[in-house]
């Protein structure tokens, strides 16, 4: 018997990188002289947004014996892909590269994490696709790193995290949406922060646990930014994953985000359809979490009130604990769109992806 | 806008109504209005200093409105004051109209909730709850106060509760959800207390300058998505009272969020119980799923009004919430005014438009 997910193209895998050391053939003499002498190498680089110990980093059967979970191709090849029968999964990295606050360090720990993704990864693992980690710091230098990386076909997006330095719509950005567009990279944006801002309007919380609950606040603060500055306007073939974000969230928003609209347009004139059919059109949502509601029917509702089949795509998440053995697709999850979120909608986003599967049908016809 | 909501107003004010605005807001002309319960430190205060608050402009929003005073273009009074600050007015044009029985107040400004001299602040908190008696609850007999408190200074806070916690006038303690830090946290937690054992709610009106912006990734551009962040500023506080285990520490205590939708409270809620599923040991005092709590500690104002593309899916909504957690609001005299004879674009069954016009908010505020 087949796997439902057979075949399935899982949208959101987290390889870690082991330590620093791993790194050091990755950069040039200057900044493997000075990560060595400034003792960089033997610093603890966990990010904030997800601590390693953290149940919800590592799912208990999938932390590996040493060292951080998703640290381990063999494990994530096992777990991952054999498990559900994916076809092909997208690697996102969440790496310190993103936190720090001077430019050029971290462009060159951009660098160094997508060469050690292409070279330990990719090469390894034909299953796997990349997202491009990128320095937001400095647009420039984000831009000058998908320019030197997307020959590769093998990286398929942009990766970026909702909390930033700005909200992500700001014209800050725009270099960095002007290349994804032009190479056909949708624009990842994950759950997390970089904490340059209280993750909450009210400030501060105390616990973990809340701060990834308000991660799909930040994603929905980064729909509006987005929508509201009009990015979709100036670049019409851009798409934007919302990864690890939740969306049962999003039928209130949308609803919201046209009420105020209808109200408020003549503000950003260039606008000029319901906001809820922008989103429809150009930003996508990972499945993992689901934060499901609790009753039968709920969620299949709530599905419905999203307004499109198109909006879903497959992702386990992997190696963050979102579901328990199998069950990816949750039991509740209408069958018809089964195929839609698992191959169909991810294929449609990720331009990249379909223009693989189209090579290896031809190859299989010749 | 304004033109066309009067227009459909006109064709149904036959409809006899009753309801509870759980939302007016009424205005001063300025600050000296405050000047008879202001000391005289303060008064001088107000003109050498002015408000001191946690952003770049001291008396308006860095996101400025897209309409004057924020307001329906007719609810500027034949007196020439601002929208909100004449009681006849506000009768001829709101009360008697739409059959208000019970009005909830909700005076934004001064606001002594943010300013960053404690004491001024609890003077202007002090001083707006008089006005809020003197100028309107004695006035109209309909109307009912929001105490104001400072608090980043729970004691005056305190204090500020005990003074008005006998007088019917006052049914709520008002805090604002951008406090400085997240209402949850202990530091406020002495506040708590004295609502509860007053037996007052407290109600959350968006507001509150606390030098944070209104996303993790700071301020945004534009006036539409600074309005619809209100919506993250109630989901922090939600997060907030939960995980702290407040509600745990005390039990009767009643939150009221206003004006800050409610649409979003279901996926919240399906969210935080996902998650603390897994990681309930970093907050072992909250014993129950969260979605507990919320079912039974918070009520939502409605105003403005959900509206669902499909306009059915409104029913969803109160299902999932709970049919007796919405309390009727109208924003009155704002811009995006509710009108109770049109606010439902779906029929709803009589008892339970009732329910959200009048006995939900006769049952949590005890007016009856």
């Amino acid at each position: 018997m087949s796997l439902p997910t057979q075949n399935a193209i899982d949208c959101d895998l987290h390889p870690a990188v082991p330590g620093v050391k791993t790194l050091l053939p990755y950069f040039d003499e200057y900044w493997r002289d000075a990560i060595v002498n400034r003792g960089i190498d033997r610093l603890n680089l966990d990010i904030t947004s997800y601590p390693p110990g953290a149940p919800l980093s590592g799912r208990a059967d999938w932390r590996p014996a040493r060292g951080n979970p998703g640290s381990d191709l063999d494990l994530l090849r096992r777990q991952a892909l054999d498990t559900f029968g994916t076809g092909c999964g997208i690697l996102n990295c969440l790496h310190a590269a993103q936190m720090f606050h001077g430019e050029d360090m971290a462009a060159a720990f951009c660098r160094a994490v997508n060469d050690w993704l292409a070279k330990e990864w990719l090469e390894r693992e034909p299953r796997l696709r990349a997202s491009i980690v990128v320095p937001t710091q400095n647009p420039e230098l984000a831009v000058e790193e998908i320019e030197r990386r997307a020959a590769d076909r093998r990286f398929v997006q942009v990766l970026m995290l909702a909390g930033d330095e700005m909200p992500l719509g700001r014209r800050h950005y725009w270099p960095i949406y002007a290349a994804a567009e032009r190479h056909g990279l949708p624009l990842g944006i994950h759950a997390g922060s970089l904490y340059r801002h209280a993750p909450t309007p009210g400030g501060w919380p105390s616990y973990y646990l809340e701060d990834y609950v308000s991660y799909a606040a930040g994603l929905e603060s980064t729909l509006l930014s987005l929508i509201a500055e009009g990015v979709f306007v100036k670049f019409p073939r851009l798409k934007a994953v919302f990864i690890e974000s939740g969306f049962t969230w999003l039928p209130a928003c949308l609803w919201r985000f046209n009420k105020t609209w209808r109200g408020v347009r003549s503000e950003i004139p260039w606008v000029d359809r319901p906001p809820a059919e922008v989103v429809r059109d150009h930003i996508r949502f990972t499945l993992q979490p689901v934060d499901a509601p609790p009753n039968p029917g709920q969620l299949e509702r709530v599905i419905e009130q999203m307004g499109s089949d198109e909006l879903l795509l497959f992702s386990t998440d992997y190696p963050h604990w979102q579901f328990e053995g199998e069950a990816a697709l949750p039991a509740e999850l209408p069958r018809h769109l089964w195929r839609k979120i698992l191959i169909d909608n991810p294929l449609d986003t990720y331009p990249r992806l379909s223009e693989a599967a189209r090579q290896a049908s031809e190859e299989r016809l010749s | 806008m304004t033109t066309e909501l009067r227009e459909r107003h006109g064709a149904t004010a036959e409809t006899r109504l009753s309801v509870i605005d759980c939302d007016i807001h009424p205005t001063m002309g300025s600050l000296s209005d405050l000047n008879p319960w202001l000391a005289k430190r303060w008064q001088q205060h107000i003109v050498t200093y002015g408000e001191f608050v946690r952003q770049g402009l001291s008396k308006t929003l860095s996101h400025p409105r897209m309409q004057p005073a924020v307001s329906r273009a007719d609810a500027w009074p034949p007196n020439g004051g601002l929208p909100g600050s004449h009681l006849p007015f506000m009768q001829e044009q709101h009360l008697d109209p739409n059959g208000v029985v019970y009005g909830v107040l909700q005076p934004l400004r001064p606001n002594g909730n943010s300013q960053r001299n404690l004491e001024f602040g609890a003077a202007l908190s002090s001083a707006l709850n008089e006005w809020q008696l003197e100028t309107w609850t004695r006035r109209d007999k309909r109307l009912k106060g929001s105490i104001a408190v400072t608090q980043e200074w729970p004691e005056a806070a305190i204090k500020e509760i005990e003074r008005h916690a006998g007088n019917r006038d006052f049914i709520q303690v008002s805090l604002p959800p951008r406090s400085d830090e997240p209402l949850g946290r202990r530091r406020y937690w002495p506040i708590y207390r004295a609502a509860a054992e007053a037996g007052l709610p407290i109600g959350l009106h968006v507001s509150g300058v606390n030098g944070h912006s209104s996303t993790a990734s700071g301020a945004p551009s534009f006036y539409i998505e600074e309005h619809h962040n209100n919506v993250q500023s109630m989901q922090g506080v939600v997060t907030s009272f939960v995980l702290e285990g407040v509600f745990e520490e005390f039990p009767t205590l009643k939150l009221v969020l206003i004006e800050g939708g409610f649409a979003w409270v279901p996926a919240l809620a399906w969210r935080l119980d996902a998650h603390w599923a897994k990681m309930r040991n970093e907050v072992p005092h909250v014993k129950r799923p969260p979605s507990d709590y919320i079912r039974e500690h918070i009520w939502y104002t409605t105003q403005p009004i959900e509206e669902p593309e499909k306009p059915e899916h409104l029913i969803d909504l109160f299902e999932w919430i709970g049919w007796d957690r919405l309390l009727f609001s109208t924003d009155y005299p704002h811009w995006d005014f509710d009108d109770p004879h049109t606010v439902f674009k779906i029929r709803i069954p009589e008892a339970r438009k009732r329910q959200i016009f009048r006995g939900n908010a006769e049952r949590l505020y005890g007016l009856g």
